[in-house]
Order: C-alpha cells, then sequence, then structure tokens
C-alpha cells in the first residue's frame, strides 16, 4: 500500500480512539449516580425479607419468578407514600389473581410503627422492613417513593421515583403480569 | 506522489528536511545560509509540517502544533482556577440538587448562578471541563508521536561521517594540523580519550563520531508518557468498580449494609469524642474556640454475609473485623476504606416518663419507652398499664386529626398514650410531645411526666476504594522520571574527520549545556593536540549570547 495512505490511516484510527475515550469519559460522567446503577432490563438483585406480621414468612425475591414483582419502598414520614397506597392496596386485590405480587419495603423503621401505619391505612399487601437498608442500597433507592417493576422473567421492568395514582398503577402492574 | 529532497550526496529525504538525513549537508536555503544550523530535532522533517493534504492530516496537525499545546495548557489552567473562586460543590452542605443551585445564588449572587449554571460548581464533572482535559491529551500524544518517532530513527540511524558543510555549520567548530605528535596516531587518541570520558565512539573510516547521553532526547517523551498514563488512571475512575466514594451515616447500636461494598455490613459500636480539658489558650480565645477536639473515633464491627446470602439477610453474619476508626486511622480491608468523617452526638433513643397523679403528684410507676423498638404495651403492675397508641419520631402537626411525623429520626418525638390506672380502669388518652400535651376527651387524672432521656450518637463515615491509585503513581513517577531525564542529562555530540592532509575537522553539539562539552572538548584537545576550536556564537554575538544557555533542543 501507498506509504501515505497506511499513515492516514494510522493517524485517524489514533484520533478516532482518543475522540472515543473522551466521549466514553463525558458519557460515563453524565450516566453515572452513585455506586453502580440499576438499569432497566438488569437482573434485579435477589433479596430476603422477613414478613412484617408472619416471622416465618420470608419474601425472597427468586421465590416469585414466573411471577410480576411490584416493589415499592416507603417511610412513614412520606407524604407521597402514604398518598399511593390505597391504590396500590385496591390494585393489589386485582392483580393478585392474575400472578402480581406486591411489596412495600420500608426504609428501616420499628416494627410499631410500620404496623401502626398500615393499619391506619387499612392497606392490604405484603409489607416488610429493610432494617439494615442493603435492599435498598442493592436497588441503589435515593429518593421515596421509589417503585421497581419485576417482569415474570426476574428482569427490571421500569423504575419509578415519585407518587403513582391509581391508573399509573394499574397500567404498571398490567405491564408486568405473566403471559 | 510527495516531493523528495535528493542531497548531493544521493540520499532521498521526505520534504521538510532541513539537515539531509545521511550526511548532514544543510538542504534548506535558510540553513544553507546560517552559520550554524538548526540542530533542533536534527534537522528532520517534522511529519505535520511537511503534508497539509486531507482532513485527517489537517486535524493531526492541528494537534501536533506546540501553539495549540501550550494554548490548551493555558485554557485548562484558567478553567481550573476560575473553579477554585467559589467552593466546590461537594464543600457545599445542603441537602438536594435543587438547594445547590438557590445556594450558590444566595450565596454569591448572580455571579455565583452563572458559576453553578455553567458547571464551575463541579469542574471536574463538567462536559467541558473533560473535553478540555482531553483535547490537551490527544495534543501530548499527537504532537509526541509526530516529533518522537522521527527523532527516534533519526538518532538511530546517524552516519558517523557527516559533510563538510554540517560540520562548519556547528556551533563549535575546529580545523586544522596538529599542534604536535604523530599525526597517523591522532583518531586512535581521540577514540581512547573519548572512551575514558565515557562517550560511545563509532569510528568508520577516517570519521569518528563519539556521543553521549543519548537518552536525554528522550525525557519530553517519557514525560509525556507519564501524563497520559495520569489521565488515564482519572478516566477509569468513571468505570464501575476502580473507584467508590460514598458516606454512611450509623447509630451506635445499628447495622448497616455498606454501600458499595456488596455484601458487607457495619455495625456501630459507639462513637467517641474526646475533648481537651486545658483552660483556652491565648489563641483560641482569639479564634473563639472554647474546646479543641483530641480524639474522633467509631468503634466498629465489620460483617460478611456468607456467600449464597442475598440482600436482606442480616442473620449469619460473619466478623470480620473489629477496628477503632479514628482521623487518619481508617478500617481497611480488601482494597475499602472507612473514613471517620462526621458525628451527631446525644439523638434520644429511650425516653422515660413517670406515670404521675395531676393532683397529688405520686408516681405510680416508671415507663421506658425504647424508640428503636417500642413496644403496644408497657406493664407497671395488674391494674396499671400503658398502651402505647401511637409513636411520631419527627412530629410535625396534625392533618385531619392525625398527628403527622416528618423525619424518621426522634427530632420532635410525639406519643398517644392511653393510661390504664386503678383509678381509671377505662383508660385516659394523651397526646404527649416535647412541651405540649392534648386530652381529647376532657381533663385527665394522671398524666405522663416526662422524666428524663437516654441518647445515642451518630457517626458519619466515607466508604472509599480507588482502584486507579497504582496507576496515578506508575503515571506519576514515570513522568517524574522523564523530566530528571530531560533536565539533568544532556546529548552530546563530537564528529571528528581526519582529512587526506593529515588535518583535522571537529565539529561539536549538545542539546543543552554547552559548558560541559567544552570541558570535554579542552581535555580532548589538549590530549591530542587539537588545533583549537572556536564557538561560532561566541564570535558572532559576543558572550552575551552565551550566557543565555537555555536553548533546549528536543
Amino acid at each position: 500500500m501507498d506509504k501515505k495512505k497506511k499513515r492516514s490511516i494510522t493517524r485517524g484510527v489514533i484520533l478516532i480512539v482518543l475522540v472515543a475515550a473522551i466521549a466514553y469519559t463525558i458519557y460515563n460522567t453524565a450516566t453515572k449516580d452513585k455506586t453502580e446503577l440499576l438499569k432497566v432490563g438488569d437482573e434485579a438483585p435477589n433479596f430476603e425479607l422477613v414478613d412484617l406480621y408472619d416471622n416465618n414468612l420470608k419474601h425472597r425475591l427468586s421465590d416469585y419468578e414466573g411471577k410480576g414483582v411490584f416493589l415499592n419502598f416507603w417511610g412513614t414520614w412520606c407524604e407521597p407514600c402514604k398518598k399511593e397506597m390505597p391504590a396500590m392496596s385496591n390494585q393489589y386485590a386485582i392483580y393478585k389473581e392474575q400472578g402480581v405480587e406486591v411489596l412495600a419495603i420500608n426504609i428501616s423503621q420499628t416494627d410499631f410503627e410500620v404496623k401502626k401505619f398500615i393499619e391506619s391505612l387499612d392497606v392490604h399487601f405484603p409489607v416488610a422492613i429493610d432494617s439494615t437498608k442493603s435492599v435498598m442500597t442493592a436497588y441503589n433507592v435515593d429518593l421515596l417513593p421509589a417503585t421497581i417493576l419485576i417482569n415474570p422473567e426476574g428482569k427490571v421492568e421500569k423504575i419509578i421515583t415519585g407518587e403513582m395514582n391509581e391508573t399509573q398503577i394499574a397500567s404498571y402492574m398490567e405491564s408486568i403480569k405473566p403471559e | 506522489m510527495m516531493e523528495k529532497i535528493i542531497c548531493a550526496c544521493g540520499h532521498e529525504n521526505p520534504a521538510g528536511t532541513k539537515l539531509c538525513e545521511k550526511c548532514g549537508r544543510p538542504l534548506t536555503e535558510q540553513e544553507q545560509k546560517s552559520k550554524v544550523v538548526d540542530m533542533r530535532y536534527d534537522g528532520i522533517a517534522i511529519r505535520s509540517k511537511t503534508r497539509n493534504k486531507s482532513l485527517i492530516d489537517k486535524i493531526w496537525n492541528f494537534f501536533s502544533s506546540v501553539k495549540v499545546g501550550v494554548s490548551l495548557i493555558i485554557i485548562n489552567l484558567v478553567a481550573a482556577s476560575i473553579g477554585t473562586i467559589f467552593p466546590q460543590e461537594f464543600y457545599v452542605n445542603v441537602s438536594s440538587i435543587a438547594d445547590k443551585a438557590t445556594y450558590y445564588e444566595e450565596t454569591y449572587g448572580s455571579l455565583g448562578k452563572l458559576y453553578y449554571s455553567l458547571g464551575f460548581a463541579d469542574i471536574y464533572s463538567s462536559w467541558w471541563f473533560q473535553i478540555l482535559v482531553g483535547l490537551l491529551g490527544i495534543s501530548i500524544i499527537v504532537a509526541s508521536i509526530d516529533r518522537g518517532i522521527p527523532l527516534h530513527k533519526s538518532l538511530k540511524n546517524q552516519r558517523v561521517k557527516r559533510h563538510e558543510s554540517f560540520m562548519k555549520r556547528q556551533r563549535i567548530v575546529a580545523e586544522g594540523p596538529i599542534t604536535d605528535g604523530d599525526a597517523s596516531k591522532t583518531l586512535d587518541l581521540i577514540e581512547d580519550k573519548m572512551k575514558k570520558l565515557k562517550y560511545n565512539v563509532r569510528r568508520e573510516g577516517s570519521a569518528i563520531l563519539a556521543e553521549r547521553g543519548r537518552f536525554a532526547r528522550y525525557g519530553p517523551y517519557i514525560n509525556h508518557l507519564g501524563l497520559i498514563i495520569f489521565l488515564l488512571g482519572v478516566m477509569l475512575r468513571m468505570l464501575p468498580g476502580f473507584y467508590i466514594d460514598e458516606s454512611i451515616w450509623i447509630r451506635e447500636g445499628e447495622t448497616r449494609a455498606v454501600p458499595g461494598m456488596e455484601g458487607y455490613f457495619l455495625e456501630n459500636e459507639k462513637f467517641i469524642l474526646e475533648l481537651h480539658d486545658n483552660d483556652p489558650t491565648e489563641s483560641q480565645v482569639q479564634q473563639g474556640v472554647n474546646v479543641v477536639a483530641k480524639n474522633y473515633q467509631t468503634d466498629v464491627k465489620l460483617y460478611k454475609q456468607s456467600d449464597d446470602a442475598v440482600a436482606g439477610q442480616a442473620e449469619n453474619l460473619e466478623l470480620v473485623k473489629e477496628y477503632s476508626i479514628r482521623v487518619n486511622h481508617p478500617l481497611q480491608h480488601e482494597g475499602y476504606s472507612f473514613y471517620q468523617m462526621d458525628f451527631r452526638l446525644n439523638e434520644i433513643k429511650t425516653m422515660i416518663f413517670n406515670l404521675t397523679n395531676k393532683e397529688t403528684g405520686e408516681s405510680l410507676g416508671e415507663v421506658s419507652i425504647d424508640l428503636t423498638n417500642p413496644q403496644d404495651e408497657y406493664v407497671i403492675d395488674d391494674k396499671t398499664k400503658i398502651s402505647l397508641l401511637g409513636y411520631y419520631p419527627g412530629f410535625s402537626g396534625f392533618k385531619d386529626g392525625v398527628p403527622q411525623t416528618a423525619t424518621p429520626t426522634p427530632n420532635n418525638p410525639a406519643f398517644i398514650f392511653k393510661m390504664t390506672t386503678p383509678e381509671t380502669p377505662d383508660g385516659e388518652m394523651s397526646f404527649v410531645a416535647i412541651r405540649q400535651t392534648i386530652e381529647p376527651n376532657g381533663e385527665n387524672k394522671y398524666k405522663m411526666q416526662f422524666k428524663s432521656v437516654e441518647t445515642r450518637n451518630m457517626s458519619g463515615l466515607t466508604v472509599h476504594k480507588d482502584k486507579t491509585i497504582p496507576i496515578l503513581i506508575v503515571g506519576g513517577i514515570i513522568f517524574m522520571l522523564g523530566v530528571a531525564i530531560g533536565s539533568y542529562w544532556n546529548h552530546r555530540r563530537i564528529w571528528v574527520e581526519q582529512l587526506q592532509d593529515g588535518t583535522i575537522r571537529l565539529a561539536a553539539h549538545t542539546n543543552k549545556n554547552w559548558f560541559s562539552i567544552k570541558k570535554d572538548l579542552n581535555a580532548l584537545t589538549e590530549h591530542v593536540s587539537l588545533p583549537k576550536y572556536i564557538d561560532q556564537l561566541d564570535e558572532a554575538a559576543g558572550s552575551e549570547q552565551n550566557e543565555k544557555e537555555g536553548d533546549n533542543t528536543l
């Protein structure tokens, strides 16, 4: 090959590699959240939490394979969390039959507070307390309320931060319902 | 086809060559006219200066330019300096992103707002600063390739015998018969002497090239390599797993999952703050400092989950390490470090009340409520008990008659009690908050009288991991090595040719430190009885020029 042509190609390749390295760095900084970010399509991290009312009942994500899982992270101090709970309860009553599980994960509060809160709202879905914040850390939850939709294949379908209304909750449950 | 320059010696040089690659004859008109040739880059054709046709060449030439490189350095410096005018974002103590924006505006006015919106507040993460650093990186790499490779080739392929016009245009020259001794032995003597002076000597027929410290020419390229490795290390920080910098708050007695360190839990056993108990010294008084801290310490236990455990399973934790974290004494494990960063003292943990008859002031007993685990019922005796109907750690007021909590932490704890006593078997309701008691069902006979609190402390720790440190260290060492090589060593060359009639023609060059090479030449001249050498720049411009010996030939 022509020496000149060869040199042009070498130069081009070097320049492209360098520009790509810069672009990659900027992209990574821009999309970087705190730790390794949970993304839509990722395998949902497995976890196991003890049920609020039944110490022998353990909610293990892998046990729900084949079902859609609606994970809701909340706290009693979080007003929007409180607002969306009755709607979640209503929709769970409908979608439970169709293979959608709800798990409301409280962030490290006391049994007493959580029980009183759930009872005062008269909502009915499984609740568990993440006392070491380890599930919260694994799902990289920062702001409450946060809802993670997990499809029957165990992949993250959608991540919702902020309050949801009943119509949205219904459509979210619909989206992770097994075929 | 690119233009070639054919030297009188027959060698084909690439366009742009100043001094023939083979014999050293000056090829450009400018060089032919000058008394002393330009030895920068040994007169090679700098690639980018010779071809400027395609787009790739144009971009390449742009980055290889020293002017562009220096401009980029200045732009980077100016941008980084502006980034120090107001504090960086991570030093600003506000909770949310929205608060940060308003913080800059409120504290520093519209200039602060502009500063924040342009990304100066978090300069290392702003895209334009990364582009600037990236462009500088490209400039360093391209310029090094563009100059380093041809220079290396030219130094490697040096000829021993150089043309008269090259020799005569060197700064230091000598020509003439030897002043003493046998002319036929002169070259042997020179070779011998130069070897003793630790030069590498090559001899081809009647010509000698003595050379020393050639590696000094590579100094700038070595320090560029170090810089590039350094930049690469910084870039790697963005990749997951290379760099973790997280903070974690743990109260005494709590166990928390460690962010960024999967499967590990940290328990805070105790936070200790020790103060010096001296009377305030003069300078303390001046600065308004009452007490001086002696020690900030968190006693922790680091646990690991069993390998098959998943998130949330906090049973069967295996103790990995027990350690007292102090300032500058982090707990270290598998590349992770836990640093003592912050603390909060005296968060309420337990509240103790007396069940008191309001009229007589008589106490029926004491109730201690552990806020980390409140109970439904506190029994004093078989007819006296307290039922806890509600607990609101951060009581913020009522909404539709229901008490609300604004935080999960007990900043303003409030309770709803039902007090059952032999006197009030149906129970009396009471809402108790700090400095506030509401008796919703009319006047009560009994009250929960606040007695005391037990508190606990909270430690703020940082979890840190940086796998790029070794890369940064290697980059730094190579950089310094390059600087040292380029600064403390110099490349000295002496060309000698013995002509047919036995006279000696000598030329010498060094990229810096002409004093040293003259010293070597003095020794050589004396030993071999050579004709006296002259410094052509000395002759031309007087000794003034000689003082300015900063000319560093790359």
